[in-house]
């Protein structure tokens, strides 16, 4: 099964506005995970810029789902979603 | 408990931005005053409060603490592109660094002793037994306490079997080592700035966002937009807060409009060296022992209620002091800058001779955001003095008391001990001390007022942990202070 891929944004607006504490799942999830999921920081994915809503950043991506205002608890709870899925 | 990245830390980053943006724009003053309305157009939702206009007149207030200006002083008439054009004209900050927004004050219940409807109303009443003030009563077949009596002891508390009495607390007055917030005669949190010492840990308790720190933004930006040489002067606990690293820092620093960097790390080398002459000395003289003397909130502690360790406490000045003097030396005619990760630095820059503003992390963060620097494409550039791993040492809690013990000459003679985080508890372990004159865990006292060191700072952006991670790995790539050129003039 391919991996789940994680990108944590990690370009300044990103970064100032919350993304620094995201860090953490860089260490986290392949503890959680094995080697199911992949996660790495990303320099400016462009999201913020895209119609300058940096109100919603920070942003990760979970394959290609965006998540906005992402918390760890919030990637954490994506990633349980698309496992479960893949498992039925 | 602190929690730098909230969604009322997120909402105060974006009214900083904001008000950058308007300041760069072509019309600043009206672009600010339509920032409430921007961030809550006619129609959006009402995310935190009652209705859409008292979210906009918390949103007004946060932005005119963010132009530097008091709420306590402020008339609801003036809108807020008057007070945009008022920090413009401002020759000088304002004086007392903080302010309590009383819309966004929630006016919480007092602190005290309460019994819930957990109580079951049991035949044992440990509860009232173990009150020593007879505080306790029986109505209706349940606990009551009476607030005229109770001493807050908490024994009711941890004798009840069913955990049915809580201590209701009052976030800001309970996180207040000093009790210098408490409410006023209106219920809302007030500031008695005679007794603050400005640590910052009010602003990080208040989960309504409601202590706010006065921004010098505006009159940073004023200088930098004038062509003025403008240095930023960047703390040791900045490694960390942001992408790239601390070269890349400096390259972003300067393409957002600042002159040049310096490390306040080359400063704290200087406090490094002297501050262990200094305990050298001390123990020559059969000193008990010393305490380090580079963090703000402690010396305005010691100030206004600790006098008795005075003696104690080192007289070497801090790094920014040292810092100031060195690039005040040689740019005598620029404005210089502290990029601060906290509010207590504020007094310290009004006292100095040589700092003249503080820009604090979060402010640097959405300047960043607000003027598109993208801190992972800039290049390195390098420092004209490589601070060592001790002096960038200085933002994590025992980097200061080792620093000072691995450049003594009889290092074995020092021994370190820490007081991580200023709160009651420690206050009194400091004020026995002064007292008795003695410490028995140590000879060396480094006090930090924020737990975790300066990367606990009420202004950082990052968290303790991954921030001191990174702090440590720079430190591993630093020379040691034995070999680092140190300014003999500061000495």
């Amino acid at each position: 099964m391919e991996k789940i891929q994680v990108e944590i944004c990690l370009g300044t607006t990103c970064f100032v506005m919350g993304s620094s504490h995201l860090q953490e799942l860089i260490e986290l999830i392949p503890k959680r995970y094995n080697n199911k999921v992949e996660v790495s920081g990303k320099p400016c994915l462009g999201l913020c810029s895209q119609d300058c809503e940096y109100s919603q950043a920070p942003y990760v991506k979970v394959n290609n789902e965006v998540v906005s205002q992402a918390t760890v608890e919030k990637v954490l709870k994506v990633i349980e979603g698309i496992i479960g899925n893949n498992e039925k | 408990m602190r929690n730098n990245n909230s969604q009322a830390v997120h909402l105060k980053k974006q009214i900083l931005i904001k008000i950058i943006e308007a300041f760069f724009s072509d019309d600043y003053e009206r672009n600010t005053r339509l920032i409430p309305y921007q961030m809550r157009p006619k129609g959006s939702q009402v995310p935190y409060r009652c209705c859409i206009y008292k979210e906009r007149a918390i949103l007004k207030d946060r932005a005119i603490a963010e132009l530097g200006f008091s709420i306590e002083e402020h008339d609801e008439t003036v809108l807020l592109s008057e007070y945009a054009k008022k920090a413009l004209e401002r020759e000088k900050p304002e004086k007392n660094p903080l302010t309590v927004l009383d819309a966004a004050c929630k006016g919480c219940v007092p602190s005290r002793i309460y019994v819930t409807d957990l109580c079951q109303g049991c035949v044992a009443r440990p509860c009232q037994s173990v009150c020593k003030f007879g505080a306790i009563s029986i109505v209706d077949g349940k606990s009551v306490i009476d607030g005229t009596k109770c001493k807050n002891c908490k024994q009711c508390m941890q004798v009840c079997p069913y955990n049915a009495i809580v201590k209701i607390t009052v976030p800001c007055e309970d996180a207040c080592p000093v009790g210098a917030i408490a409410k006023g005669e209106n219920g809302l949190a007030r500031i008695d700035f005679d007794a603050c010492i400005s640590c910052g840990k009010c602003v990080s308790a208040c989960p309504f966002g409601a202590v706010h720190e006065k921004s010098q933004v505006i009159d940073i930006l004023k200088h930098i937009k004038n062509g003025e040489k403008v240095i930023a002067l960047i703390a040791p606990s900045i490694v960390g807060q942001f992408p790239g690293n601390i070269y890349q820092l400096k390259t972003a620093i300067k393409k957002a409009g600042f002159y040049d960097v310096y490390e306040v790390a080359q400063g704290a080398d200087v406090t490094t060296k002297n501050e262990a002459c200094e305990f050298e000395e001390r123990m020559k003289k059969n000193e008990p022992f010393m305490t380090t003397s580079c963090c703000a909130g402690y010396n305005q502690l010691i100030k206004k209620h600790l006098n008795e360790i005075k003696p104690f406490v080192s007289d070497t000045l801090t790094p920014m002091a040292y810092i100031g003097q060195i690039a005040r030396k040689k740019e005598p005619n620029a404005k210089l800058v502290f990029i601060s990760p906290c509010v207590a630095k504020r007094v310290e820059v009004e006292e100095d001779p040589n700092v003249d503003y503080l820009m604090n992390f979060e402010e640097l963060g959405a300047l960043f955001v607000a003027r598109k620097i993208e801190i992972l494409n800039c290049e390195e550039e390098k420092f004209d003095i490589e601070s060592s791993k001790q002096g960038r040492g200085f933002g994590v809690t025992t980097g200061v008391a080792n620093a000072v013990k691995d450049a003594s000459k009889n290092s074995d003679c020092v021994k370190p001990t820490c007081v991580n985080g200023l709160n009651k508890d420690t206050i009194k372990q400091l004020k026995k001390w002064a007292k008795d004159g003695k410490c028995e865990e140590g000879n060396l006292v480094e006090v930090m007022c924020c737990e975790g060191g300066c990367v606990g700072g009420n202004a950082t952006i990052n968290s303790v942990k991954i921030a001191s991670k990174a702090i440590n790995e720079f430190k591993t790539k630093s020379p040691h202070i034995n070999g680092v050129e140190i300014c003999k003039e500061s000495s």
